[in-house]
């Protein structure tokens, strides 16, 4: 095993983080362009046949990069057209990438909300009640082996029969979805006080509700962070598919569906390319709002 | 008469619970015993709320479009065996298990790789980290666009998916050995893979299955959601959405009920292999 050489401060971020994963970013781009060329060069080739004309290589190669509806759009087309649906559209038009996220952000974000207080709510019983513990525990986590996603279509079209309709179906979905890793891993929290601890509380004469307040509580907020990262990640997801089934006429899941059916390519990846940037930016704010919090607690890093 | 629904699942709940509630008090000294209580609680609290279940829906004559009392679902599962079996066929026998060798033998090679590299370990990492948090069931239009309306489209959304997480988690357990313990290697002059085989590998394992259990669940979701993008006339993401337009809901219901076996039943397979692979964990030590 080579050794590793110790760096410190913008060296060791230097070598350590921006030139590796700039590195791999880029080997990810360069091979995108490789393949938009492949596998968009057929149609090209064929086009040329049907007119007649003989084509050159750089002419095929400009000429993949530039379709209308490619089989895999170019990284630069995907740039324009984010460009042009964020910034060059009002956020209020049916058009903007922006109102099209933001309708999924609020689903998410009541729907994350909604799971992390049943989640807690739920484990803060299970701790506390011996019944609930062994008859629910068993079930919250064979409920994790299930494909609960399954279930969202039922649920939107369901909740729109009986006049329930907007955001509140996909927020259901959602917080079905991100109360599981919440539920599991406050159990864990709350549960994590060592037996010492426990036993100074008994000394002091604590009651429940003064060992839960300043003992288990703080003892779990790590774990809380923790499956919060999971949760906010998975309501997302929820989110997007509970957009699916509805023919919704908003939000990131419906500019998969409309654009599946009308073959917009370049649309799909801008959804998509949209929905990862707000995957990555809500487990970031959920993880800088842990750091922050545990270090105001004392918590070493 | 819907008052006798109601009152009876009442009753049900409340003796259900009186029992639970004394048998969770009590603990009980032959192991056995205790082990056959600690199935019975969960299994008593089940069966009492498939019993206020069926009780509040012909109670209260809730409408089966908006929730069918168990009852009519399992005289539904039991009448359409052939349908949900086609589907199960097409969805899981196919899709899934395709998509799940596929997905994490890739991803476990890659973690070989990325191990060997200390380079692409500091650039694929952090990125691997993130596209595992990321919404991935989207990419399912665009595979049905590449890989057309059959399975392997399907097959291509569970890869994507398991990728990642094994890649992560196997690269996590590869660096889970001590240091003496590869000292101890090194002092046996082993090379390189020997020391992978016959010592991080092994430790490597309850991480591995640890991502195994996590892309069951993935590859069931995955399967079905890009079903719902555009299919054959079957499959369980087909059936789910098209019953659902139709308002069949209690065979949406069903196929619910064969995705959750097909789901719990491959969890629970894997971790038996888990305990057989890693007996040596101190989780699974007797004690």
């Amino acid at each position: 095993m080579p050794m590793s050489i110790k760096r410190e401060g913008f060296a060791a971020i230097l070598h350590d983080r921006l030139i590796p994963i700039g590195t791999v970013l880029l080997a990810i781009f360069a091979l995108w362009y490789v393949f938009t060329v492949v596998l968009n060069a057929p149609f090209e080739r064929d086009q040329a046949e049907r007119a007649g004309v003989e084509i050159s290589t750089s002419e095929l190669i400009s000429k993949t990069m530039a379709q209308k509806r490619p089989i895999l759009p170019a990284p630069h087309q995907v740039a324009v057209e984010i460009w042009e649906t964020t910034v060059e559209k009002k956020i209020t038009s049916k058009r903007s990438l922006i109102y099209h996220t933001w309708v999924t952000l609020s689903s998410t974000l009541l729907g994350f909300a909604l799971g992390t207080g049943l989640g807690i709510l739920l484990a803060v019983g299970i701790v506390h009640s011996k019944v609930l513990d062994k008859s629910l525990m068993p079930w919250i986590i064979t409920s994790q082996t299930i494909p609960i996603l399954a279930i969202a279509p039922m649920v939107i079209v369901v909740l729109n029969a009986i006049g329930i309709s907007g955001l509140l179906p996909k927020a259901i979905i959602s917080m079905y979805l991100s109360f599981f890793p919440v539920a599991v891993g406050m159990v864990k929290g709350l549960r994590s006080p060592e037996v010492m601890h426990l036993d100074l509380m008994r000394t002091y004469n604590a009651n429940r509700s003064q060992v839960f307040w300043k003992l288990r509580w703080p003892a779990s907020v790590p774990f809380l962070f923790t499956s919060m990262k999971v949760a906010v990640a998975i309501s997302l997801v929820g989110a997007i598919v509970g957009e699916l089934p509805t023919g919704a006429s908003a939000g990131l899941g419906a500019r998969l569906l409309s654009g599946s059916y009308y073959g917009q390519t370049i649309q799909i990846w801008s959804a998509l390319i949209a929905a990862a940037v707000l995957a990555a930016l809500l487990v970031m704010v959920i993880d800088l709002i842990g750091r922050s919090v545990t270090r105001r607690m004392g918590v070493v890093a | 008469m819907s008052m006798v629904f109601i009152v009876t699942a009442l009753v049900f709940w409340i003796v259900t619970w009186a029992i639970n509630n004394a048998l969770a008090k009590r603990r009980f000294k032959d192991r056995t015993v205790q082990a056959g209580v600690d199935i019975l609680i969960p299994v008593l609290f089940g069966a009492a709320l498939l019993v206020l279940w069926e009780g509040i829906c012909r109670g209260f004559s809730v409408p089966t479009v908006l929730l069918p009392p168990p009852s009519m679902i399992w005289a539904r599962i039991t009448s359409s065996l052939d349908i949900l079996w086609a589907d199960f066929q097409q969805t899981y026998m196919k899709a899934v298990l395709a998509g799940f060798v596929m997905g994490c033998g890739s991803g476990f090679i890659a973690a070989i790789i990325v191990d060997r590299i200390p380079f692409l370990r500091k650039g694929l990492l952090p990125i691997g980290n993130l596209v595992a948090a990321l919404p991935i069931v989207g990419m399912a239009p665009i595979m049905v666009m590449w890989f057309g309306f059959d399975w392997p489209s399907k097959a291509a959304v569970v890869v994507i998916m398991t990728f990642f997480p094994m890649l992560v988690n196997t690269v996590a357990g590869l660096g889970a050995t001590g240091h003496i313990e590869r000292d101890l290697m090194h002092t046996y002059a082993s090379n390189y893979w020997q020391t992978l085989i016959k010592l991080r590998l092994p430790a490597a394992m309850p991480f591995i299955f640890n991502a195994l259990k996590i892309n069951s669940t993935l590859a069931l979701i995955g399967a079905i959601v890009a079903e719902f993008f555009g299919t054959p006339i079957v499959g369980m993401g087909f059936r789910i959405s098209t019953e659902v337009g139709r308002m069949n809901v209690d065979m949406v219901w069903a196929e619910i009920f064969v995705a959750a076996l097909a789901g719990s039943l491959s969890y629970g397979l894997l971790a038996l292999l888990e305990r057989a692979v890693t007996f040596w964990h101190p989780s699974y030590r007797s004690k």
